[in-house]
């Protein structure tokens, strides 16, 4: 299944949401038409209180997933429950299934550090540590037993040239990387995700807290990344969300808990919504 | 507009007291301190300047009714307790903060904490009493007489580890929450976590306390007398009974007059000039955590 509507009415009671199929030939050439992750009836709860309510929807391997939506309609829950970073929380409870290559990464078998690593995420705000540039590289590859200074070298090599930043930072690897300014920042937290070679990349707002120019530098990062990496990016910026993504799944706040609305294509979603509450959000007449 | 004038210009008038109050009471703190420092370099100028500074290091003995003010012994006794006391109270301390807030259950870590906190309060002199009726006799079964050195750095330890546990909980607690849900969405471990990313981004923080610690043991008095056995000689074994600059003062203050006096201000205008200089630094790091 590709194209999914909520059928209001069935989401509001008890019975599972209503699925159409969209055509597969549509999907952009980069993306394998099946899926890395497959999300079923994920409800979560902060507290007994639910946040998110019976959310399904597949993350098609090497494709940008973009989720949209107004702030609270739990983008950032979504996210963070994909690579179970939602355990930190105290009292958030899970329900339903994540399928990860096919794993149900609820499984008491599934490594959460494993996972972690192959499913990298990017926060909001740029969160480098307090170390040196090549540090921040380095530490997370020595903790997942890379030790042979030639690989960690080559792996720093090839991280901060994936993401653009060599050229700026390859004469000060030893600086402490918070002296770096907020894009090239969150470039190296790029860098470092994707330096553990991860398959699946989660961003959170990557963009809203730079600067405009950075934050085109970082939306071409991502466009970049596109096809060697499964991207799930949530964004305010409907915009970026229609440049970058070849998915696009549109959340509504619904009895204060987020549900999906509609899931298909980018360019169905944005020119040619089948839901009317997704027509009013692109358009710009609801959010 | 009469009303909101008069009750603006009132609120100013109670602001400009408020400023004047508060600037009284911070210009009268520190003016104590500028004038403990002068008082302490006026009683001790006479000696510095008729036996020189010198002399106060090198002299080979501590016998001030003969001309003799050799300080050095007591020097090094002091020092030798103190960074005894650092480098074992510093990793107690600090797995302490690092237990109570990443691995004891929530319940026990809060009454570690709180105990922490008391312990931190309990007056020298009681920890002294423990020392003496359970630390000398223990170490005296070993090696008499049992008031020692070594006694005396455990005492210190007792007293600083909760200054070291309670500065590293605050630098702890002080850091963004992003660091460590960095890293745990990296897939490090809880380990790995700690010991790579909040451990140094705290280090400022945890360096200020083992630096304040130092300064509380290099100033610690009563418990020191009590425990440590009050001979004047530079320490050369663990369970060798030694004299702390600032015991000598307490000890022998009651009595000392003409240059031994001042020579007792000597010493504790030397203890000042030390805790300071740690205290600077302290105060340096602990505003010196962002950069790494």
């Amino acid at each position: 299944m590709i194209a999914y509507i909520a059928d209001t009415d069935a989401t509001a009671g008890s019975g599972r949401a209503a699925y159409t199929l969209g055509p597969l030939a549509a999907g952009p050439t980069c993306c394998e038409p099946r899926p890395q992750i497959s999300v079923e009836n994920l409800t979560l709860a902060y507290d007994g209180r639910a946040a998110l309510k019976e959310v399904s929807l597949d993350i098609f391997r090497g494709c940008v997933t973009a989720l949209i939506g107004p702030s609270g309609c739990g983008k950032t829950s979504f996210l963070s429950s994909l690579n179970r970073l939602s355990d930190l929380i105290p009292g958030c409870e899970v329900e339903g299934r994540i399928l990860f290559d096919g794993q149900n990464i609820h499984d008491q078998l599934t490594n959460v550090r494993a996972l972690r690593r192959r499913v990298g995420m990017i926060f909001q705000r740029p969160n480098p540590f307090p170390l040196s540039i090549r540090r921040n590289l380095e530490m997370p590859l020595k903790e997942h037993g890379v030790q042979r200074r030639a690989d960690l070298d080559a792996a720093v090599w090839r991280s901060l040239v994936d993401v653009g930043l060599w050229e700026e930072v390859r004469d000060r690897l030893d600086a402490p990387a918070l002296a770096l300014s907020g894009g090239q920042q969150q470039r190296l937290c790029i860098a470092r995700a994707i330096a553990l070679q991860p398959d699946v990349l989660l961003m959170d707002e990557p963009c809203s807290a730079l600067d405009p120019v950075s934050s085109t530098i970082v939306e071409d990062l991502i466009a970049s990344l596109r096809g060697g990496y499964t991207i799930v990016i949530a964004t305010h910026n409907l915009a970026q969300a229609r440049r970058v993504a070849n998915y696009a799944g549109f959340f509504w706040v619904k009895d204060r808990a987020g549900v999906l609305i509609e899931f298909d294509h980018c360019q169905r979603i944005f020119d040619s919504p089948r839901h009317e509450l997704t027509a009013a959000y692109v358009s710009g007449r609801r959010g | 507009m009469t009303l909101s004038n008069r009750s603006s210009s009132s609120r100013s008038r109670r602001d400009t007291r408020l400023v004047a109050a508060v600037a009284t009471a911070a210009l009268g703190s520190s003016a104590i301190f500028v004038l403990i420092v002068g008082f302490l370099l006026k009683e001790s100028w006479p000696a510095l300047s008729t036996i020189g500074p010198a002399r106060f290091l090198f002299d080979p003995a501590w016998r001030p009714t003969e001309g003799l003010f050799g300080l050095a012994p007591m020097l090094s006794a002091s020092l030798a307790a103190s960074v005894g006391a650092v480098i074992l109270a510093t990793p107690l301390g600090v797995a302490s903060a690092i237990f109570c807030r990443h691995y004891a259950p929530p319940p026990i870590g809060w009454i570690h904490r709180w105990s922490m906190a008391l312990l931190s309060g309990v007056p020298s002199v009681v920890i002294g009493l423990w020392g003496l009726t359970a630390i000398v006799p223990l170490i005296g079964r070993f090696e008499p007489p049992g008031a020692s050195l070594l006694a005396g750095i455990l005492i210190l330890t007792v007293m600083i580890t909760p200054t070291i546990a309670l500065m590293s909980g605050a630098a702890l607690d002080s850091l963004p929450d992003a660091y460590g849900r960095g890293a745990v969405a990296l897939g490090l471990s809880r380990e790995a976590t700690l010991a790579h990313v909040l451990l140094p981004a705290a280090r400022g923080g945890v360096a200020a306390g083992i630096l304040l610690a130092a300064a509380r043991a290099l100033g610690e008095t009563m418990a020191i007398v009590m425990v440590s056995g009050n001979v004047v000689q530079a320490p050369l074994s663990l369970f060798d009974p030694v004299r702390m600059l600032t015991a000598n003062i307490a000890l022998e203050m009651a009595y000392a007059t003409g240059s031994h006096r001042a020579s007792l201000f000597v010493s504790g205008l030397m203890l000042t000039a030390l805790v300071i200089a740690l205290a600077a630094a302290a105060w340096r790091l602990s505003g010196d955590h962002c950069h790494g």
